[in-house]
């Protein structure tokens, strides 16, 4: 069983209250912060963590704090993204609801490291609840002394907000997110210039998820080298896995990095297999924007190494043969699962979400939905999967923002693995209605199957 | 521009229109924008235009940077709905766990096709996206109640329930 550094008290009756998270060790890392340590001090520790973006891009948050510009007399903000969006993910919205100090505590700790003296935390619409549950934790902060003015008598004076968004997928995109902020329509910047020098009103702004400023309270704690002693290699520390589709124990765990695939999806202690006894077809292990990966993929990689929940592991291959971490959206797919239709629930979503800024992916995401449709639903034809594949390669690369990668790649993916599932929704266009093409057969991987 | 007038904020929430601007530095009031939206929704149902030129008025913003907003984000309505919208997120884990039975369960039992409103003006169906509940699939969300796990009793149980009340609470008000 994998240790817990943010889920551990998340069991414990009226852990979402002030008094019961303070009683079980809740805002030391402020105490210890304000107490004994310096920004850089702080800063240090998370660089030593290893602590990686735990959103979905897995940027090292030292150094993103490091980028931070730090002009004279100009204001500096940190913004915590509880857009949290990405199908197949569900992990922020546990950890806010159950304990939602821990993202206050870190906020403290994080804004100090970074000079901010006004930080938001901006949240999904659709989490309005969680909104409610979150003031009601920054009030009780308020009142015992842990925000507002000279925090536990230590100078430092900071306020903190949360703020809706609205319904916009691209919103957990940063500079959407900061637009957003702003009061405006959620379409991504240009960049540069990036956040950290011109982000919310124009000021130095860091954006980081939900669960990374989180991970900060423990790494202050406990040192970021105790941190860094979790995990392997550059992915260190434990991270949450929002687990959904067939299997017997569907949820939110928190996993030490490193662990294996084959024990996430097998193992008692975290999804216990596949519901009702059927095989393994597929998983998405980063959240619907990353490759899916056929059965023969998942517990081994393409030379035979044990699969791990790790950056460097799920990777491992490229997108020929690997995925990615992503936000930790592992989604399983058992045998009787259609990957064609899947594909085109995605492409819509993806159509559904895009800004319309950029024509590779506004138009391109219209195109991919309406042939992956007619592939579904019995009215391909064979030179549509060429089609697809050339709609994908355009709007990859092409765009502002990584919405447009996001919505190319699993399209990409599942005709690199699963082109035959494709081809035979063609050529048997009434059977594919009826059941499912079942599971599809190991290939070799030496040129591009496209 | 000509001014409704007969559209305004009781007390309470002109009180919190002020809590939540004050929760911005000054000159950045537009901030508030969104969530003042989700308020004005929530009080009367849906964003008409004169509800839109109010909120501008309220936030000195042209009209324009109220309509470009809520035109933009999907949880804003901009047409009259149902008392009670029951949002069915029909996106991959939920369509995996049979979102797409759930949302035409619900057409026939209310008479209804996604997107529509029941003739006595209590329900609107709608199909989402992603709603953030993966792991509790199917699930839909009413107001901002998250009712996760569904079946077809399930949905019966809360149908009943709505009818007998029709109120879906949404930012801590009954929107009425």
């Amino acid at each position: 069983m994998s240790r817990k550094l943010l889920l551990e008290n998340a069991h414990i009756e009226g852990i979402n209250t002030y008094d019961v998270y303070r009683k079980n060790g809740g805002y030391r890392s402020v105490e210890k912060a304000l107490k004994s340590m310096s920004p850089d001090d702080i800063l240090e520790e998370v660089k030593k963590s290893g602590l990686r973006g735990r959103g979905g891009a897995g940027f090292p948050t030292g150094m993103k704090w490091s980028f931070l510009a730090k002009p004279d007399g100009v204001p500096r903000h940190l913004v915590c993204n509880a857009d949290e969006s990405e199908p197949g993910t569900f992990k922020d919205r546990y950890l806010m609801e159950k304990i939602p100090h821990l993202l206050i505590e870190g906020m403290i700790v994080s804004s100090f490291a970074l000079g901010a003296n006004q930080s938001y935390i901006y949240i999904r619409g659709e989490y309005m609840y969680v909104l409610q549950i979150l003031e009601k934790a920054i009030k009780e902060a308020y009142d015992n002394g842990w925000l507002g003015k000279n925090i536990q008598g230590s100078g430092f004076d900071f306020d903190l907000a949360v703020t809706p968004g609205a319904g916009a997928y691209i919103c957990g995109e940063e500079t959407a997110l900061i637009e957003s902020l702003e009061g405006n329509r959620g379409n991504p910047r240009m960049k540069p210039p990036f956040p950290a020098v011109k982000g919310l009103w124009q000021r130095p702004t860091v954006v980081n998820n939900v669960e990374t400023i989180a991970a900060v309270v423990p790494i202050i704690n406990d040192g970021g080298d105790e941190y860094a002693k979790i995990g392997i290699g550059r992915s260190t520390g434990t991270k949450l896995i929002s687990a959904s589709g067939n299997i017997n124990k569907p949820g939110v765990y928190e996993i030490d990095l490193g662990l294996s695939v084959e024990e996430f999806i097998y193992g008692d202690d975290y999804c216990g297999g596949i519901k009702n006894g059927k095989k393994l077809k597929a998983c998405v292990p980063g959240g619907s924007s990353v490759p899916i990966l056929p059965h023969y993929l998942v517990c081994k990689t393409a030379e035979g190494n044990d699969r791990l929940m790790t950056y460097e592991s799920l990777s491992e291959g490229g997108f020929e043969t690997g995925s990615m971490l992503g936000s930790g959206g592992f989604i399983v797919y058992d045998e009787d699962q259609c990957i064609v239709r899947n594909t085109w629930n995605f492409a819509r979503f993806y159509h559904h979400e895009s800004c319309g800024q950029c024509s590779p992916c506004r138009e391109g995401t219209g195109w991919m939905k309406k042939v992956l449709h007619n592939l579904e639903h019995g009215k391909g034809k064979q030179e549509d999967i060429d089609l697809l594949w050339d709609i994908q390669s355009k709007i990859e690369g092409n765009t502002i923002c990584p919405l447009g990668d996001a919505a190319a790649w699993p399209v990409a993916a599942a005709i690199r693995h699963f082109r035959e599932e494709f081809e035979w929704h063609v050529k048997e266009p009434s059977l594919s209605q009826e059941k499912s093409y079942g599971l599809v057969t190991e290939k070799q991987f030496e040129t591009e199957t496209a | 521009m000509e001014e409704n007038n007969n559209i305004a904020f009781p007390q309470s929430l002109l009180d919190e229109v002020k809590r939540i601007t004050d929760m911005f530095p000054e000159g950045k009031q537009k901030s508030a924008l969104l969530r003042v939206l989700h308020l004005a929704q929530s009080h009367w149902g849906y964003l008409s235009v004169d509800i839109m030129d109010y909120v501008a008025r309220l936030l000195h913003l042209q009209p324009i940077e109220v309509y470009e907003v809520a035109t933009f984000y999907s949880m804003y309505d901009t047409e009259k709905v149902g008392k009670v919208k029951l949002e069915v997120c029909r996106t991959g884990p939920c369509m995996i766990e049979g979102a797409e039975r759930i949302i035409s369960y619900i057409e026939n039992k209310l008479g209804i096709k996604d997107g529509e409103t029941t003739e006595d003006g209590i329900f609107t169906l709608k199909s989402v996206e992603c709603l953030g509940a993966c792991g509790y699939a199917p699930m839909l969300q009413a107001g901002e109640k998250f009712h996760e796990h569904l079946t077809e009793e399930k949905v019966d149980a809360l149908i009943e329930e709505y009818r007998k009340k029709p109120v879906a609470n949404y930012m801590g008000l009954e929107n009425e």
